[in-house]
């Protein structure tokens, strides 16, 4: 072949080349490119006009510059006029300098597109194709603009030769991902769908790619394709492997348009149609059995062409997720690959076994690998085939398992590589907490995870273990102890200091008993490590400090001795001499019963997604993350006592200190967030009433908080509206709200799909309440779906009185959300504004329906699709007695069964929701789990909305 | 999708980047700086794949000459190493024995093997002998104009 000798065609861009490579150093280079640059410029600005030849000869030269890594800011014109040359070369240059030294100009892009408009009607293939080729590699939304209509044509047009069609349908795919809106579907669409049957092999590899991404944005025009993709899959797959002459590749026949249809087919479910769907599971089956087949040839080519279908079948085998038979084999097959030599296929077998892991069908069978995969973790010699292990271990970790996983998790991050372990250590913290049964285990977990791995413990991980413990009094004492043995470690790490101040602050009273753990010992240890640790834990502890007095009144004296100290009150940073100040001034003013109420234990948290989990999902996110992101998301990263979500005792500290917003993570809600303060001035104005009585009203100290402003808006419901409204989903009567002003009472019954409600307004106060207004209010799509009247309600509510108001309901269709109930009244001049959940839930409309064993589990049978039954396995939260759980259950407005279920220890219920659009029938299934403390709750109804809501509401009952 | 594809020697030197998606040049710039770091710096015997950001990046050496590119999550990391053998196999095809120099010397031809092979990040022609066909046809047309200009004028 005499190719080798075209570079010569330009003698002077070899001579460059060449005299580039000789440069001894990067300064030598440079000062030959700066030569030649000039040269160029000159030859370009130059009187004399320069014929092609030279012009294609110093646009390449820049082009060379340019992938040199130097900025090219000329030329571009010169590189324009080449693609209206009528030498090939010479256009073939200035598309080449185009495609690559993309220009935004858009005086250069109207000429481009000239050019390539003069190229496309040309009919010269070679040229056709070269303008199809910069389109694709530019991708302006330009291009799309001037070649979105034309392109499709040429596209499906009969006389196009193969190649054009090639180059056409991927510039196309291009053009549809930069500027979808412009690539209009229309008639040529099915024809495109037909290029699956093309003779030509090319076109159909080219097509393919098109049609599977015009597919995922429009699946139901396209789904003619599906069975078109099996017949051609199957062909390949059963043809010899030499039938494709040069389609096949190292005896694989095809590899990449096998690929290719199976990518397709993985944006649609499995085929409806029964031949269809039996001719591509022979496919599959096939392409498993070939798997297990002696090689055709011993060189790698042949086996990763091969084993690239083979895990793109499996992919699509987990994709449809309905074949066990499929599955178990796909599982077994990457079992195999797990312990291969080549570590190409270790690393893939991890990968997709991940995905295996979260189908019931497999999630077993991946399990059995469990050693293998530990194992790998263990000595994989391969950074990512490590992390690969890691994820796979995380994915296929459940309650059966999760301790042995944690347990490896936490000795490898002993070894861990510093790239993958802030990933393990978020995932170690997740699975601890998802999979505890014992919360002790928990603790320990967590405080191993800050031992071992300290610094890349984020600050989500420290927090959500305090949540915990605050959550669960069973784990407190066992909590405050562990924390205090980890202090004795003489070198902790600073996280372990902020965990064991909070805790020891909160619940060191449980283990003062023990004098090994005395006040004063407990003190003494936190103390000992105050000096080595950075401004925002100190501010912590002063806080813990503070806490401690009131825990531990003989600790007062050696208290308050530290925080008057130089060190403390004199503290050069604003936060620290702050809280040192107002600590000591609180604790030598204010009496032992303010003391208490100001200090008192910390309200537990509301649940909520763990905020690690937010994290891991961020991390791991689709989309492109950069790592700058990350960080931020870092920072931002949910706040364990971000101010929003508190309210009562704890909001009085905070109206207390808001004087002083902490730049520090602020473990004892010092820090208001905005959405508190509409709830706030109640409990703030309290405070200083109480603060009057011990007469310190006027030494300034809270005197410096700015007054409180209310807004006249609705408040956002109030962070606990949500337990409140679980209290009333077994029942219709009791109290709804309670604050030191006001009490709320409620009485509700319900018909058919017709409620009637009373609320009560009680004055807790001497002073009445003026200007009070409620208005209830049906949010977003509820506003549908429920229709609410609430009947006027008297303004003025004397001192110790109590009004009514009546509110009807109408329920329209099933529902999510409840009503919010907004109240504003001036109390003493100042306006309270507080927003609640009106207790109105989907299964106050239920009609219980009484029925035999047989008839129940005939109804079950066919509520069997998939999305009519939602389920939920949790753990108890009250104590698991029969006759409570019948109350609750006969609460909820079904009826509940006797006799039905095989196993005397399970309820079943059964009734239907009555709404005014249709009537729902629902089936409960109770499965209470005495030895492990669980429930797994399983509802099914002819609705699948209603199945989920009910699962959600019932799953917070027990 | 294939997002890019890069060519580099072991002493991290680029021989050739082309890029399937719009980006700006401080980007690509990131991009090559760290992709080729990292593949660097890796250990022979390694796996050919990783994972780095949200790209798997797949890469395979060939004497002093690496190929690499990044890949979206949907891609097969198996098949796109054997797209980059291809493509070495058509490079060859077309020098006949290439090696890194050729490449260097003839960077514009190695732009124009990958465009008949890879169009916007997918693959169009995976037979040999249609893209060596290609590539013979625009060579045809290069030799008329080389006779052409080098006609001495009267």
């Amino acid at each position: 072949m005499p190719a080798v000798s075209k570079g010569d065609g330009m003698r002077g861009l070899a001579v460059f080349i060449s005299d580039i490579r000789n440069c001894k150093s990067k300064e030598a280079e440079i000062k030959r490119i700066n030569k030649e640059l000039a040269n160029i410029r000159s030859k370009f600005k130059g009187d004399k006009a320069l014929d092609g030849y030279s012009k294609k000869k110093y646009v390449c030269k820049l082009l060379f510059i340019f992938l040199l890594g130097h900025d090219i800011d000329f030329g571009h014109m010169e590189a324009v006029n080449l693609l209206s040359s009528n030498k090939y070369t010479e256009k073939q240059i200035g598309y080449l300098f185009i495609s690559v030294l993309v220009n935004s100009n858009s005086e250069l892009i109207r000429l481009i597109n000239n050019a390539i408009k003069n190229d496309l009607s040309s009919r010269n293939p070679t040229f056709m194709c070269l303008a199809l080729h910069c389109i694709a590699n530019v991708g302006s939304r330009e291009m799309a603009e001037a070649f979105a209509g034309e392109i499709p044509r040429i596209l499906v047009a009969g006389d196009t030769m193969d190649s054009v069609k090639q180059s056409a349908a991927l510039c196309l795919l291009r053009l549809y991902k930069t500027s979808p809106d412009l690539v209009l579907m229309g008639e040529w669409t099915s024809r495109v769908v037909h290029l699956l049957n093309d003779q030509h092999m090319g076109v159909v590899t080219a097509a393919i790619s098109l049609i599977t991404c015009l597919s995922q944005k429009n699946p139901d025009e396209f789904k003619t394709c599906v069975s078109l993709a099996v017949s051609r899959l199957s062909r390949i797959v059963s043809s010899a492997s030499t039938d494709l002459q040069d389609y096949t590749y190292y005896f694989v026949p095809a590899p990449w348009l096998s690929c290719k249809l199976l990518r397709l087919l993985q944006c649609y479910p499995p085929p409806e149609d029964g031949a269809v769907k039996g001719r591509l599971v022979e496919c599959l089956e096939t392409i498993l059995n070939k798997a297990q087949e002696p090689p055709k040839s011993k060189k790698v080519q042949h086996s990763n062409a091969k084993n690239a279908i083979l895990f793109e079948a499996i992919s699509l085998i987990i994709h449809y997720d309905s074949e066990p038979n499929l599955l178990v084999r796909a599982c077994n097959q990457l079992g195999q690959f797990l312990q291969h030599r080549e570590t190409n296929l270790r690393y893939l077998a991890l990968e997709s076994m991940c995905t295996l892991a979260s189908s019931e069908f497999s999630h077993e069978a991946v399990k059995t690998h469990i050693e293998t995969v530990i194992n790998a973790l263990k000595t994989e010699r391969d950074v990512s085939v490590r992390q690969r292990a890691a994820d796979l271990l995380y994915a296929m970790c459940d309650r059966s398992n999760a301790k042995q996983i944690v347990a490896e998790m936490l000795s490898y991050l002993e070894t861990a590589d510093y790239s993958i372990r802030e990933e393990m250590v978020l995932k170690v913290a997740i699975l601890a907490e998802k999979y505890a049964v014992d919360y002790s285990w928990y603790v320990d977990t967590i405080l191993n995870l800050i031992r071992i791995a300290g610094d890349y413990v984020s600050e989500e991980v420290w927090y959500r273990v305090i949540q915990i413990v605050i959550n669960r009094d069973d784990v407190q004492g066992y909590a405050a102890k562990t924390v205090f043995e980890a202090l004795q470690a003489p070198a902790c790490h600073e996280n372990m200091v902020k965990v064991g101040g909070y805790i020891l602050g909160e619940f060191g009273n449980l283990i003062a008993g023990d004098p090994r753990s005395s006040p004063l010992v407990q003190f003494n240890l936190l103390h000992s490590k105050f000096h080595l640790c950075s401004v925002p834990t100190r501010a912590l502890l002063l806080s813990a400090y503070i806490k401690f007095i009131n825990l531990f009144p003989e600790t007062k004296s050696t208290i308050q001795e530290v925080l008057r100290s130089d060190s403390q009150i004199r503290n050069s940073d604003v936060e620290l001499q702050q809280r040192a100040v107002e600590y000591l001034k609180l604790s030598s003013i204010a009496s032992t019963d303010v003391l208490a109420t100001v200090l008192e234990e910390m309200p537990p948290f509301p649940e909520r997604e763990s905020s690690i989990l937010a994290k891991l999902k961020k991390k791991k996110g689709p989309g492109a993350v950069s790592v700058n992101e990350l960080e931020e998301g870092k920072r931002e990263g949910g706040e364990l006592n971000g101010g929003g979500e508190r309210g009562g005792d704890s909001s009085a500290i905070a109206a207390s200190n808001a004087s002083t917003p902490s730049p520090s993570a602020d473990l004892l809600g010092l820090r208001t967030g905005p959405p508190v303060t509409a709830a706030a001035p109640s409990a703030g104005s309290l405070l200083v009433d109480v603060f009057s009585e011990a007469g310190v009203n006027d030494d300034g100290f809270l005197s410096s908080a700015p007054p409180t402003v209310v807004s006249e808006d609705p408040a956002p419901p109030l962070p606990e509206s949500n337990e409140l409204l679980n209290k009333f989903v077994c029942k219709n009567n009791g109290v709804l709200f309670e604050n030191q002003l006001l009490q709320i009472g409620i009485k509700s019954e319900y018909r058919q799909n017709l409620g009637r409600m009373y609320l009560f307004y009680g004055n807790k106060t001497s002073v009445q309440f003026v200007t009070f207004s409620t208005t209830v209010t049906c949010p977003g799509e509820l506003q549908s779906q429920l229709n609410v009247q609430a009947k006027p309600v008297e303004p003025l509510i004397e001192g110790g009185a109590q009004v009514q108001q009546v509110i009807n309901i109408e329920c329209l269709s099933d529902f999510m959300e409840a009503p919010l109930l907004n109240i504003k009244f001036r109390y003493g001049g100042a306006l309270q504004n507080l927003t609640l959940k009106l207790p109105v839930t989907i299964n106050k409309f239920f009609q219980p329906t009484e029925m035999a064993s047989h008839d129940f589990f005939q109804r079950w049978k066919q509520l069997s699709q998939p999305q009519q039954e939602a389920q939920k396995i949790f753990k108890a939260n009250h104590a698991m007695d029969t006759e409570v759980l019948k109350a609750k259950l006969l609460g909820l407005g079904m009826a509940l069964l006797e006799n039905v279920d095989p196993n005397p220890e399970n309820f079943v219920c059964a009734g239907v929701i009555q709404t005014k659009a249709q009537q729902v029938g629902s089936l409960l299934r109770l499965e209470p789990n005495a030895q492990a403390q669980m429930y797994r709750l399983t509802l099914r109804s002819s609705k699948d909305t209603v199945s989920k809501r009910l699962c959600e509401l019932l799953a917070e009952q027990f | 999708m294939m997002r890019f594809l890069l060519l580099f020697s072991r002493q991290g030197k680029l021989r050739l980047q082309k890029w399937f998606t719009a980006l700006s040049d401080r980007d690509k710039k990131k991009i090559i700086r760290d992709v080729t770091q990292m593949v660097l710096a890796r250990q022979p015997k390694s796996c050919n794949f990783l994972q780095w950001r949200d790209l798997k990046i797949v890469y395979r050496r060939y004497a002093s000459l690496y190929f690499c590119c990044g890949l979206e999550q949907d891609d097969n990391e198996l098949l796109t190493l054997e797209l980059l053998h291809r493509y070495v196999e058509l490079l060859d095809q077309y020098f006949g024995n290439v090696c890194e120099l050729d490449i260097i010397f003839n960077f514009e031809k190695a732009y124009f093997i990958l465009d008949e092979f890879v169009i916007g990040g997918e693959v169009q022609e995976t037979s040999k002998v249609s893209v060596a066909k290609s590539m013979e046809e625009a060579d045809s047309l290069q030799e008329t104009m080389e006779e052409y200009v080098n006609k001495p004028t009267y």
